[in-house]
């Protein structure tokens, strides 16, 4: 079992994450799990029931998990989203900026040093729906 | 030009502490190399084939002289005296070491600039026309809506890990100076006919391996959804581009595999989602701004007369000046490329003159072409007799923009760990034969790229004439390219056949050229002819 961080103040969910495939078979599963190559908008329809949303990088290098993070969040998904797999320091922040609000690495990455990477940065220049203020509102406020 | 404020300043200052921070992991064996090599490539370094390399930010192309001073102390104190600038309007550094990295990047923040996404698979600086506030035919200013992109693709956290990198161009002028339909976006500033401003989108250009030209896919986009428009764009691309092949990962692939019509209509199925999210910033920020590109304190009255009795000064006139938007004003360009020189290198001493000159006549501003030469935008004509001498005299007074010996090329096999040949020593033998036999003037615009492999750094396929370097056996050959264009009627160059030596690639040139000066007719460039009479004649003298 792999330390997850967590930035989330309800029950973790205990299901184990089926795939998408699955999902699509077995909808009443309350956790899923995104692949790289996977639409994360085939999900939206199901919102309501899922509590629990993991989203694979199998390499760090491949960033198409960012977009799916966003795009469920903008379609008002709640619950869980967790980052797994090939997750690093150096990523965390933009992950967080995505909407992710949970992070399962393949190495453990120490709370501390995730919360000096959260707070690295002062300023954003985009609104991603992380609920930070981007300097231009800020400019203009 | 723009300012920094609170705001910018603490975006690259924090930048400095990330990297500091991550480079001091990497000494330390924190990080292995497979995990840096994306933030450090993020902040411009590479591992070349004899030391790092430095790829600091130009945005837009836009200097002043502070920052342009700071370029040459930086090439003084932590590289060897020398910088070159690169075909995206940015500079290098081939000679930095790894633990200078973090205090570089620090010495560039006190003068706003930085090294931010300047390599990597992100969207990279973002380029424009070099006469951009100076052009005679422009209907805006391109750089305010570049730097509202710069901003916006600074740290983008959706877009950090894309398939491939990304390049964007933003003009705004008649005239295509900044090859923008050969970037992964073109922008296009353009008046609809209620006489707003707007921009055309060009997606899906590039050279490389598959070079190919943007299709339109979206005439008019309203000036407030520019950054709506591009996130569409940018998230259509990072969730489809392929990235199963790196060569087959830029946008341009996804956009020719899908077609334009679908990956359109994918966009903007994606942009009406966007357009509810409220990411795009408001119009008062885009003249915020707009403010800081106002005119320069053009005198009025300013003279139009200019004494071209001495000939030396009259031909660099006629070769290296532009009209301007301002009665009394010409834009210069200052040729970094004089004969068997160093195609885009400049030595600090270099630098450093031109900073002065600018602060001197052009109203403290620069800019680099992505022809790898130098413009002070703003001269006075009164005065440019005075700068032309103290030009020359520093060995900056080449007068052949535009010419067979302004070529672009890349650094090839001499410093690159990608090249299959050499670019430099082609360029040099290139320039030095066209120079001794006095063809130069004859043949007039005559734009000759060279790259050392496929990736086209060099930009090959765009070149009236391009030549590429290739592998062949482990020596290096040069394949010949002709009848490519970046302009508005952009082409892409033809191979003529089998490629030749490093000598015979020089002759092969020559060849072409006197197939041109045998065959043309009134008023006609190399181009022009080409484009006429096709390959066969050139064939035939080549290889017949």
């Amino acid at each position: 079992m792999v330390d997850v961080l967590r930035y989330r103040d309800d029950e973790p969910v205990a299901d184990p994450a089926v795939t998408v495939d699955s999902f699509a078979e077995q909808s009443n599963a309350a956790a899923v799990r995104i692949e790289p190559g996977d639409d994360a908008r085939d999900l939206l329809p199901h919102l309501e029931q899922l509590r629990l949303v993991e989203v694979n990088f199998p390499a760090f290098t491949d960033g198409r998990g960012y977009s799916a993070a966003r795009i469920l969040r903008e379609a008002g998904y709640a619950g869980e989203l967790r980052a797994v797999g090939d997750v690093l320091l150096d990523q965390l922040g933009h992950m967080r900026r995505c909407g992710f609000d949970a992070f399962a690495p393949d190495k453990p990455i120490e709370a501390a040093d995730a919360e000096v990477a959260f707070n690295r940065w002062p300023e954003v220049y985009q609104a991603t729906g992380d609920g930070r203020q981007p300097i231009w509102a800020k400019r203009h406020g | 030009m723009y300012k920094y404020d609170q705001y910018d300043q603490a975006m690259v200052d924090t930048r400095v502490a990330e990297f500091r921070d991550q480079t001091q992991r990497r000494l330390e064996g924190k990080l292995s190399e497979d995990q840096f090599k994306p933030l450090r490539l993020q902040n411009g370094l590479y591992l070349q084939l004899h030391a790092y390399m430095l790829r600091v930010a130009v945005p837009y192309g836009t200097l002043s002289s502070a920052q342009m001073h700071m370029l040459a102390d930086i090439a003084d104190k932590y590289d060897r005296g020398y910088g070159h600038f690169t075909t995206r309007q940015n500079i290098q550094y081939n000679w930095i070491k790894l633990e200078d990295a973090p205090d570089i990047l620090a010495d560039l923040a006190t003068v706003e600039m930085h090294a931010i996404q300047t390599s990597g698979n992100c969207i990279r600086n973002i380029s424009s026309d070099q006469f951009a506030g100076a052009a005679a035919d422009e209907i805006a200013d391109p750089r305010p809506y570049a730097e509202l992109l710069r901003q916006w693709s600074s740290f983008h956290p959706e877009f950090l890990a894309l398939p491939r990198k990304f390049k964007i161009a933003v003009i705004a002028s008649q005239t295509d100076r900044a090859a923008m339909k050969l970037h992964d976006i073109g922008i296009r500033i353009v008046k609809n006919e209620a006489g707003e401003l707007g921009a055309a989108f060009y997606v899906g250009g590039g050279m490389g391996r598959t070079p190919m030209i943007a299709p339109c896919i979206k005439e008019f986009v309203p000036l407030d959804q520019l950054i709506t428009y591009s996130e569409a764009c940018l998230r259509v691309y990072n969730r489809y581009g392929r990235r199963d092949n790196k060569y087959k990962a830029r946008i341009k692939i996804l956009v020719h595999e899908l077609g334009k019509d679908e990956y359109t209509r994918q966009v903007e199925e994606e942009f009406a989602h966007l357009q509810t999210q409220g990411i795009e910033p408001p119009l008062a920020e885009l003249e915020r701004i707009k403010a800081h590109f106002a005119d320069p304190a053009f005198e009025a009255a300013a003279s139009d007369d200019l004494d071209l009795s001495d000939p030396g000064f009259a031909l660099w006139v006629e070769r290296n000046c532009v009209a301007h938007k301002q009665p009394g004003y010409i834009i210069a360009n200052i040729s970094l490329k004089p004969v068997g020189g160093i195609p885009g290198d400049a030595s600090a001493e270099q630098i450093h003159l031109m900073a002065d000159l600018a602060k001197a006549y052009s109203f403290d501003e620069l800019r680099v072409t992505h022809a790898q030469n130098i413009v002070l935008p703003h001269v006075k004509k009164a005065d440019l007799h005075a700068l032309w001498q103290k030009l020359d005299a520093a060995g900056l007074g080449t007068a052949n923009l535009d010419t067979v010996e302004d070529i672009i090329a890349c650094p090839g096999l001499d410093y690159c760990s990608l090249a299959n040949a050499r670019s430099i020593p082609v360029a040099q033998k290139i320039s030095q034969r066209f120079a001794e036999t006095g063809k130069t003037e004859t043949l007039g615009e005559l734009k000759l790229k060279i790259s050392g492999c496929i990736n086209a750094c060099g930009h090959h396929h765009a070149g009236h004439i391009g030549i590429l370097g290739v592998d062949r056996k482990g020596v290096e050959n040069y394949q010949l390219l002709l009848g490519g264009c970046e302009g508005d009627d952009t082409s892409l160059g033809q191979i003529t056949g089998p490629g030749f030596d490093e000598d015979g690639i020089v002759g092969a040139v020559e060849t072409a050229t006197n197939v041109y000066l045998a065959n043309r007719q009134d008023g006609e460039r190399f181009l022009d002819t080409y484009r006429r009479i096709g390959m066969a004649p050139f064939k035939e003298a080549l290889y017949g």
